[in-house]
């Protein structure tokens, strides 16, 4: 019960900077809080958050996935060369989908059966990866071109349903999905328990391996689900597309009060992090930051954040 | 309780701090660059930079990191805290179009620099050209050692249009010369790869006569390797004209360097946006001349 206030707390306190860094720009610049400013952002953040709500399963199981930006160039430039042939977008996404979740089982087998760390299977991958989008884009971006289907799929970038557009759509789906497998099944407690003690958890009767593999796959599924939004809205798909994602998804995660050794999360406060990412990229923005500026004002954020969650997971 | 309070001060703090010297109302320019973590485009910047100051306006730049989505970012940023005109640097001509697209439904008239998009309207696009630099780099090396000359070529990042072009113009060279290009290896723009591709290079094509590196930095790398495998007659040509290059130049151990002049592209840039702001029209295509740099 403690152990639960203490978590709300932690999330509380993010959301609670992401209020204050709100209020703050809104008041140095009209144009900041604007629906269609914030619906910019939620845009923006859409990609990021994504990709960080599969980390934040990984990192609950005591992982991590690097190799999240290279799989989500991939997925990107497979889809997106399906489209160029002109064929049906369903296809595209189905085959960019699955081929995620396919390296995500990749990755995940690798690490459960073949007992490599984390770490060291996913830059693997990472590399494996995005090499292999060099081979199979030539080095060169690819277009959508003009098609009908093109831009029946430039739907999921641009779309809007009851006037939100769909890659907030999309985000918010991908939350709650999340956020109940965590709360309500069986599984979710079975991410925890093995980010909190892995061979306790095995001794108990939980396939641990199991558990590992399909949050890898969730994980590659979530990264080509958000390459999908990102080819969407630029039209292409870029060979060197998401590098630093990794980055920016451990960074939310982190933000969102997710600790790093695993076990102790919620999927909420990754959100909130994302969020803090895209309210703070946007803001700085808005309010002339200089470039380089903008780098370190990121890093210094994200250390204070870790610093003070450090601090009250051991109080 | 207390540490979220001084968390969400220091946030704040951090917020107001940066608000800078946005103080004096002048007619905004933003330049959205593709990358400022390249000398290239740094000189480029403050071309631009320079020349808004003298002519009195508000320049905000933004950088893109070399990355599409955060340009598109940007772009939606800069349009939400409102510019006269949008000076941007893509960081690929086909992924910038959605950007370009969302500065015309906004009428915000667009300039492009250096790299064209692909999509959208653009009032103005000024660019040095590439191809036909690469072009000039060929026809440099024949000039120096005839047609038959045996050319090592080192490319850079491949996919990119520097890299693209250059190389196509190079080849329209080889076409019209004939001369032997006897390898080509990307060393992705970076002086220590373009080292280590060339002494590779060197080993298998000792008879080599030239290189023609897609940029200087690859240039100097090759240059080490060259020098250190005790090879002296072979004519290195660069490709930018960066300050390093023009003294290895002088010093004679590059043969030439395809200069652009990235800090008149930024400045012509924001003389086409002062012809926009006083409602004028600028020619469609600004060229800004390449020169080779010889001793």
């Amino acid at each position: 019960m403690q152990q639960g206030i203490k978590k709300f707390l932690i999330d509380q306190k993010s959301l609670i900077a992401l209020v204050v860094l709100i209020i703050g720009v809104s008041t140095l610049n009209e144009n900041f809080f604007t629906l269609n400013n914030i619906f910019n952002i939620l845009q923006q953040t859409s990609v990021n958050a994504i990709i960080a709500v599969g980390m934040t399963l990984v990192i609950l199981t005591s992982g991590i996935d690097l190799s999240v930006g290279s799989v989500f160039a991939l997925t990107g430039a497979v889809a997106a060369s399906i489209i160029g042939q002109d064929m049906n977008p369903f296809i595209a996404v189905i085959a960019g989908l699955a081929l995620g979740a396919c390296i995500g089982f990749g990755s995940g087998v690798i690490i459960a059966k073949g007992k490599l760390q984390a770490f060291i299977a996913t830059l693997v991958m990472m590399l494996i990866i995005r090499g292999a989008t060099q081979v199979y884009t030539q080095g060169s971006p690819i277009g959508l071109g003009m098609s009908d289907y093109a831009y029946m799929f430039e739907w999921i970038g641009f779309g809007r349903v009851f006037g939100i557009p769909m890659p907030i759509i999309i985000m918010a789906v991908v939350f709650i999905v999340a956020g109940y497998i965590l709360k309500f099944t069986r599984l979710g407690r079975h991410i925890y328990a093995v980010g909190g003690n892995e061979s306790a958890t095995r001794l108990s009767g939980i396939n641990v391996d199991r558990v590992k593999i399909i949050v890898y796959m969730i994980s590659g599924l979530l990264c080509a689900i958000a390459a999908m939004i990102e080819v969407s809205r630029l039209s292409s798909a870029q060979p060197t597309a998401g590098m630093g994602y990794e980055m920016d998804a451990i960074a939310a995660v982190v933000l969102g009060g997710t600790s790093m050794a695993g076990g102790r999360g919620k999927i909420i406060g990754t959100l909130i992090g994302a969020l803090i990412l895209g309210f703070l990229n946007n803001g700085m923005n808005l309010l002339g930051v200089d470039a380089y500026y903008q780098m370190i004002v990121k890093g210094g954020v994200i250390l204070l954040a870790v610093l003070i969650d450090n601090k009250t997971a051991r109080a | 309780m207390k540490r979220s309070i001084l968390k969400t001060a220091m946030v704040a703090a951090l917020g107001i701090g940066l608000m800078g010297a946005s103080a004096i109302a002048q007619e905004k320019i933003a330049l959205v660059v593709s990358t400022l973590n390249n000398p290239f485009f740094v000189t480029l910047k403050d071309g631009a930079v320079d020349k808004a100051k003298e002519l009195g306006y508000e320049l905000v730049v933004l950088d893109s990191q070399n990355n599409p989505a955060k340009e598109l970012a940007n772009v939606e940023d800069i349009l939400v805290k409102g510019t006269k005109v949008l000076l941007i640097n893509p960081t690929d001509s086909d992924a910038v179009g959605n950007a370009v697209l969302a500065a015309n439904k906004a009428g915000v008239p667009v300039i492009t620099l250096d790299r064209a998009s692909a999509k959208g309207e653009v009032v103005s696009h000024i660019a040095s050209d590439n191809v036909a630099g690469g072009k000039a780099a060929g026809d440099f090396i024949v000039e120096k050692l005839g047609n038959e000359v045996k050319v090592i070529q080192l490319q850079g990042i491949v996919g990119t249009s520097a890299s693209r072009e250059r190389g196509d113009g190079f080849k329209q060279s080889q076409e019209a010369n004939g001369f032997n290009i006897i390898a080509a290896q990307p060393a992705d723009f970076d002086r220590a790869k373009g080292m280590n591709v060339m002494q590779n290079l060197l080993t298998a094509n000792p008879n080599v006569e030239a290189v023609f590196a897609e940029n200087d930095e690859m240039a100097l790398g090759a240059v080490r390797a060259i020098r250190s495998a005790g090879k002296d007659n072979v004519l290195v040509v660069g490709f930018d004209g960066t300050d390093d290059a023009i003294k290895a130049v002088e010093r004679g151990q590059m043969a030439a360097t395809i200069a652009q002049q990235p800090e008149l592209i930024g400045a012509k840039g924001v003389e086409a946006a002062e012809l926009i702001i006083k409602g004028e029209v600028p020619e469609a295509n600004i060229p800004v001349e390449l020169k080779i740099i010889t001793k």
